[in-house]
């Protein structure tokens, strides 16, 4: 099965026996993967799988939840993130999030892009600009709003606000960007500018999505994971996850035969 | 629940079974038109191929549906591609069938030449190839599917260069049975097409089973195969 031993791996985070429980649940059991450099990897699952919950641990949004525990190593460019000595700012600057709901700031779209900036200290008023290009550039979304940048963000198109979120999450050039299901809330067309932007952006980042949409993990990802009940099931090159996939319980969930 | 799509693979699977069952019926009737001299067999293979020719579209039709309206994956996915593979080849395999009983009607026709080629002999391996593939796509059997794939389909192979061998003397030796001799290995040559699109079937029966291209792979995989059995056997 193993014939391809192309390069070696480039690891941007590797789980390591990673145990996670609110309270006296146990919502992930042993995780261990590895997360490759610019590519993407999706997240499958049913609900309640602990895709979400992995997904936050990554920038410890779980912390902000109060019984939570986690075990075991998670590190980030060989950076331990169990532990009490990571700079959690410092860490979300690194890791990015986009969100099933858009959550522009009720601010101009110009602000949006360069909010991370702003709290960083950045004033300067050319870097700002050329941040708020650049970003939107890459984001698809230049074209749309370029005549506009001082207009609320609220004003935007649900598809638009998610974009000017990725852009957002790009102007503190991040290592990695987490997405939990960023396109369940848009419309197909929208949806379709969310995925060609997902394939521009892992040129230049690590790029981690949450879905539901099994197709959609087929045409973004380059290698899937498939969480059942809080274990790591299967994690394998995306187009060998669904055309033959190694385990009887992801052939069961792909293939919509589950339970 | 894939309820919606199983219904569908249900149907395509009958539309195959019936597809398959003519065209075997067909392979069947064109054999017994050469051997038996039967011409009116001969003429209901060649009459009834059209409704091969009208269910190999329709069961392209349905797997291309079952494709775009439902976007199957895994075993489903290699179940639909198979299909329409298995469906081309099984059409081809009917056409070869008219081959055969248009030979049949211009054999019948003159006198029976005399040959020590054993036509019946490859007939009948041809026709057990068939029936072993089919077998093997609807049971999703994959080690018969192996089977053809790594023996059958060679002795249909070394039958189709005797046939060759034994014609051509035949021919020298008696040049005025020329055209008889010719029918014969006109009908050795489909038989051993038939057999090769037998072949397509069974592996295409092992990557709908086991999810593996086997095309272009017998000799790596035999190489493979006998490595395995030397280190299994100790000394």
């Amino acid at each position: 099965m193993n014939d391809t031993p192309d390069a070696p791996p480039d690891i941007t985070l590797k789980a390591i026996n990673w145990n996670f429980y609110y309270g006296s649940n146990h919502a992930l059991h042993d995780i261990t993967m590895d997360i490759p450099r610019r590519q993407v990897t999706a997240f499958i699952g049913p609900s309640g799988c602990g895709k979400s919950t992995f997904l936050r641990c990554i920038n410890r949004m779980n912390d902000l939840i109060d019984g939570v525990r986690a075990e075991g190593s998670l590190l980030l460019e060989d950076q331990e993130l169990n532990s009490n000595d990571v700079d959690v700012i410092a860490l979300r600057r690194r890791v990015g999030m986009v969100f099933q709901k858009s959550n522009p700031f009720p601010k101009s779209i110009y602000e949006n892009v360069i909010y991370g900036l702003r709290i960083a200290g950045v004033n300067n008023k050319s870097v700002l600009d050329d941040t708020v290009e650049r970003c939107l550039r890459k984001a698809a979304l230049w074209d749309e709003v370029k005549d506009r940048l001082n207009h609320s963000a609220l004003q935007l198109s649900g598809g638009q606000m998610q974009r000017l979120c990725i852009a957002r999450c790009i102007a503190v050039n991040p290592d990695v960007i987490l997405m939990d299901e960023p396109c369940s809330a848009l419309d197909p067309l929208a949806t379709s500018r969310v995925e060609d932007l997902i394939a521009e952006l892992k040129q230049d980042f690590t790029i981690i999505i949450v879905t539901h949409n099994m197709q959609q993990a087929g045409r973004v990802s380059d290698l899937t994971a498939f969480f059942y009940m809080g274990k790591l099931i299967e994690m394998d090159k995306t187009q060998k996850l669904f055309t033959n996939p190694g385990k009887k319980q992801t052939e069961d969930y792909i293939t919509g035969r589950f339970g | 629940m894939a309820v919606h799509l199983m219904r569908e693979t249900d149907k395509l699977k009958k539309m195959v079974l019936s597809l398959a069952a003519h065209v075997e019926e067909n392979v069947r009737a064109a054999v017994r038109s050469v051997i038996e001299r039967d011409q009116a067999l001969a003429y209901r293979t060649i009459e009834t191929d059209h409704l091969i020719d009208i269910a190999e579209v329709d069961v392209e039709e349905e797997c291309l549906k079952i494709l775009a309206l439902h976007q199957p994956v895994a075993h489903d996915l290699r179940y639909i591609v198979a299909m329409l593979k298995i469906n081309r080849d099984l059409e081809r395999i009917g056409d070869l069938a008219v081959s055969m009983a248009e030979r049949a009607i211009q054999m019948i026709a003159k006198p029976k030449p005399k040959t020590t080629f054993d036509l019946g002999a490859m007939c009948e391996l041809c026709e057990k190839q068939v029936s072993h593939s089919l077998d093997a796509m609807i049971n999703r059997d994959a080690n018969l599917a192996r089977e053809i794939w790594l023996s059958e389909d060679d002795r249909i192979d070394t039958m189709m260069a005797e046939a060759f061998q034994k014609v051509e003397t035949e021919i020298r030796e008696h040049p005025e049975n020329t055209e008889p001799l010719m029918n014969i290995l006109s009908v050795a040559r489909s038989l051993e097409r038939i057999a090769d699109h037998a072949t397509n079937i069974a592996k295409d029966t092992i990557y709908m089973v086991e999810g593996e291209i086997v095309r272009h792979r017998k000799r790596k995989y035999r190489e493979q195969m006998a490595a395995a059995q030397q280190n299994a056997s100790p000394g």
